[in-house]
């Protein structure tokens, strides 16, 4: 349950080794007195090491081997994961940005992309959408992009994946309008991160703190459910959807 | 069952439970005996500032619909009615007979059960007592039991100021207080500072049945703890004026005006509440006695305003109450200085002395101060600066008033509450199976570890 002064108990981040979920978690202990942290991802390696600095901030930290991918396993490890207790807070920052190039020529890595980014986090958004509404209450956090927003040729495969998950996002909002629960969609702009390692920042490059104070915020207020990262890049949205197909065409990146 | 999000008074905290209407008395039992995982609460009026009355994902027993009377005799003062039915509802019935309920919280719409599972308190505590102490017997829908309960046994101390986690009252049994008309003969004093409120309210509060303090919590410096004090009784009919005796026991409250749909958040700033303090606190007489007022403007006042918890914003408000010992009154300065110093946007702020505790396990009052406030949430660092007053009225022995509460945290409640134990016990026994829960519950862990 999420108090009068925003103060929260269990947090469950998916995708727990992703510097967001991560700052996020380490955020929500710190501000909101979160409590009991469950990381759930592939690689118990990485949790156990991303565990530790949660741990060291005060946090009871449970690690559990997840796949976004592992569709018909969702609903008894997520089950299971809601069974042990309330979950006030969960994060779904399950995703890779993928290769663009490679995509465009390789099926396979397309279709790797949008099982991870796509079709995974939508069928865990559906299952957790059950979950929160049987419990009553709770607060959804899905990780989509500005990339969402508009397609762009240096980026449309990852942008594509993120706009399904985003549009499928915001109507489970609306379907759970009503239950007590509810979702909130966060499109943060370039995000200095393990997995944009190696690239040259973009104008309104934030870092996953950022985003992580951002959803924070978004927590306490319930009439909030779609979150820019910074927030001057939802005109940045605005502009780049009001431009003309040969204008996008044409953007450096 | 249709799913409804609920919220306490404050507007904070929404959740969704399953709403139900009991048909009667009767289907109360098997609701609550079928409660599914999430379990089953009663909801009055929903005047519980917090998460009491909520309960997510769970069956929330809409407890209005029951308000029957179904006796009230007028010669011996005892009324007899189901829980649903509001004070305004019996004040209306019995007023002008000339009885006048045991205790009256600061507001009429609260059901006689919600009264009774916050074992409510008034202004007149200090000579009377809580909300519990005017009942003779109640009717108890519990999952393992169900029966009527007498003062005395430990079934009625669990329930009294139970937060609704023993069964659901279904029916009460109130002793009434006899009147002589209708108005209240009401003495106001100023007092310039916090050391003048408290000597004054421990000066002469038993000379009067009722007494309560506004005080100003933005006033610092000398002015630190300034307020309004507020004392007086039920006025006899030879206070009435000769014209006004034949109606002497009128009471017909007007109907309230409301407040505006939607308000911006951040009505009630430092700078609008500090103006609001200031003409409040200079308007009020220096010293006046023999002042007749109404009930609704010496009791009721805010219900006057039909939902006015809607001024706070859309983002809502908490309200802090606490009560510490008598002798702790250095704890209440530090407080009050406290909440000065951060300016603290609280325009409702409210002193009391309470006189002894009932025999409630989880009954609020308890001998000594107690200040109330209303803060809108959002306010920086608030959760931080009343985690520290929790923090030190637990050390004193003093307590949070579950009620109102909406943030409270379960480490300090056996500090707080001693004889939580005492009423887990008894609740086990009228629900081994824990179907009862509120999110209050859930919040504080208030039922315990499964035995």
């Amino acid at each position: 349950m999420i108090t009068a002064t925003g103060r929260l108990d269990r947090v469950l981040v998916l995708g727990g080794d992703s510097d967001i979920g991560i700052a996020t978690a380490h955020r929500l202990v710190r501000d909101r007195g979160a409590r009991s942290i469950v990381l759930a991802g592939r690689s118990p390696a990485a949790l156990q090491r991303r565990a530790a600095g949660l741990e060291a901030d005060g946090a009871t930290v449970t690690c559990v081997e997840w796949d976004v991918t592992d569709i018909d396993g969702h609903e008894e490890v997520l089950g299971a994961l809601f069974a042990a207790g309330d979950v006030d807070v969960t994060v779904l920052a399950a995703g890779v940005l993928g290769d663009q190039s490679r995509l465009e020529e390789d099926p396979d890595e397309l279709l790797r992309v949008v099982t991870t980014n796509f079709t995974g986090p939508a069928a865990a958004v559906r299952s957790l959408a059950e979950l929160l509404t049987h419990q009553g209450h709770g607060v959804l956090v899905v990780l989509s992009s500005l990339a969402a927003t508009q397609a762009r040729r240096a980026n449309y495969g990852y942008g594509a994946t993120k706009a399904g998950l985003d549009a499928f996002a915001l109507g489970t909002s609306d379907a759970l309008a009503g239950t007590g629960a509810r979702v909130v969609v966060v499109r943060p702009g370039f995000v200095r991160s393990a997995m944009t390692a190696g690239m040259e920042d973009a104008p309104f490059a934030c870092d996953p703190e950022d985003v992580a104070a951002a959803i924070s915020e978004a927590i306490e207020r319930p009439s909030r459910t779609v979150v820019y990262v910074p927030a001057a890049v939802r005109y940045v949205s605005w502009v780049l959807r009001a431009l003309p197909r040969a204008a996008v065409r044409r953007l450096p990146r | 069952m249709p799913r409804r999000v609920l919220r306490g008074w404050g507007r904070t905290a929404p959740t969704g439970a399953d709403v139900v209407a009991p048909v009667g008395v009767d289907d109360v039992r098997s609701i609550v005996r079928d409660a599914g995982d999430r379990g089953v609460v009663a909801r009055g009026l929903g005047r519980a500032y917090g998460d009491a009355a909520t309960n997510a994902g769970g069956t929330v027993v809409d407890a209005t619909v029951l308000r029957g009377v179904d006796a009230f005799d007028a010669t011996a003062g005892t009324v007899t009615a189901e829980a649903g039915l509001s004070l305004d509802d019996l004040m209306r019935l019995v007023v002008p007979h000339g009885w006048f309920p045991h205790v009256t919280p600061g507001t009429r719409q609260v059901t006689l059960g919600g009264a009774l599972a916050a074992d409510v308190h008034g202004k007149n505590h200090h000579v009377d007592g809580s909300f519990a102490a005017g009942v003779r017997w109640f009717d108890l829908e519990a999952p393992a039991w169900s029966g009527r309960v007498e003062p005395g046994t430990d079934v009625f101390d669990a329930t009294a100021g139970g937060m609704g986690l023993t069964g659901v009252v279904t029916r009460l049994c109130l002793a009434l207080r006899p009147i002589e008309s209708a108005r209240m003969l009401v003495e106001t004093e100023r007092a310039t500072d916090l050391d003048d409120l408290l000597a004054r309210m421990e000066g002469r509060d038993e000379d009067f049945r009722y007494s309560v303090a506004w005080i100003d919590l933005l006033a610092r410096g000398r002015a630190l703890g300034r307020g309004v004090l507020t004392r007086g009784d039920h006025a006899p009919l030879g206070a009435l004026p000769g014209t006004a005796r034949a109606a002497a026991l009128d009471f017909d409250p007007v109907e309230p005006i409301g407040a505006p749909r939607w308000v911006p958040s951040g009505l009630l700033n430092v700078a609008t509440v500090r103006a609001f303090n200031e003409a409040w606190y200079r308007r009020a007489p220096r010293h006046r006695t023999g002042e007749l007022q109404g009930i609704s403007a010496f009791f009721h006042p805010l219900d006057a305003v039909r939902g006015w918890n809607r001024i706070y914003g859309p983002a809502g408000f908490l309200q802090y109450q606490f009560v510490v010992p008598p002798h702790e009154t250095g704890l209440l300065r530090r407080v009050v200085e406290d909440l000065a110093r951060a300016s603290t946007p609280s325009f409702l702020a409210v002193l009391k002395r309470f006189g002894p505790g009932g025999s409630g396990h989880l009954s609020f009052p308890a001998p000594g101060w107690t200040l109330a406030l209303d803060i809108p949430v959002g306010v920086a660092g608030l959760e931080r600066r009343l985690r520290r007053y929790d923090e030190a009225v637990a050390a004193v022995g003093g307590r949070v008033y579950l009620a109102k509460d909406s943030r409270l945290r379960a480490d300090v409640l056996p500090a707080m509450y001693p004889r939580l134990d005492e009423w887990r016990r008894v609740r086990d026994r009228l629900d081994p199976d824990r179907r009862l829960t509120s999110d209050l519950d859930r919040r504080l862990d208030l039922t315990g570890a499964t035995p």
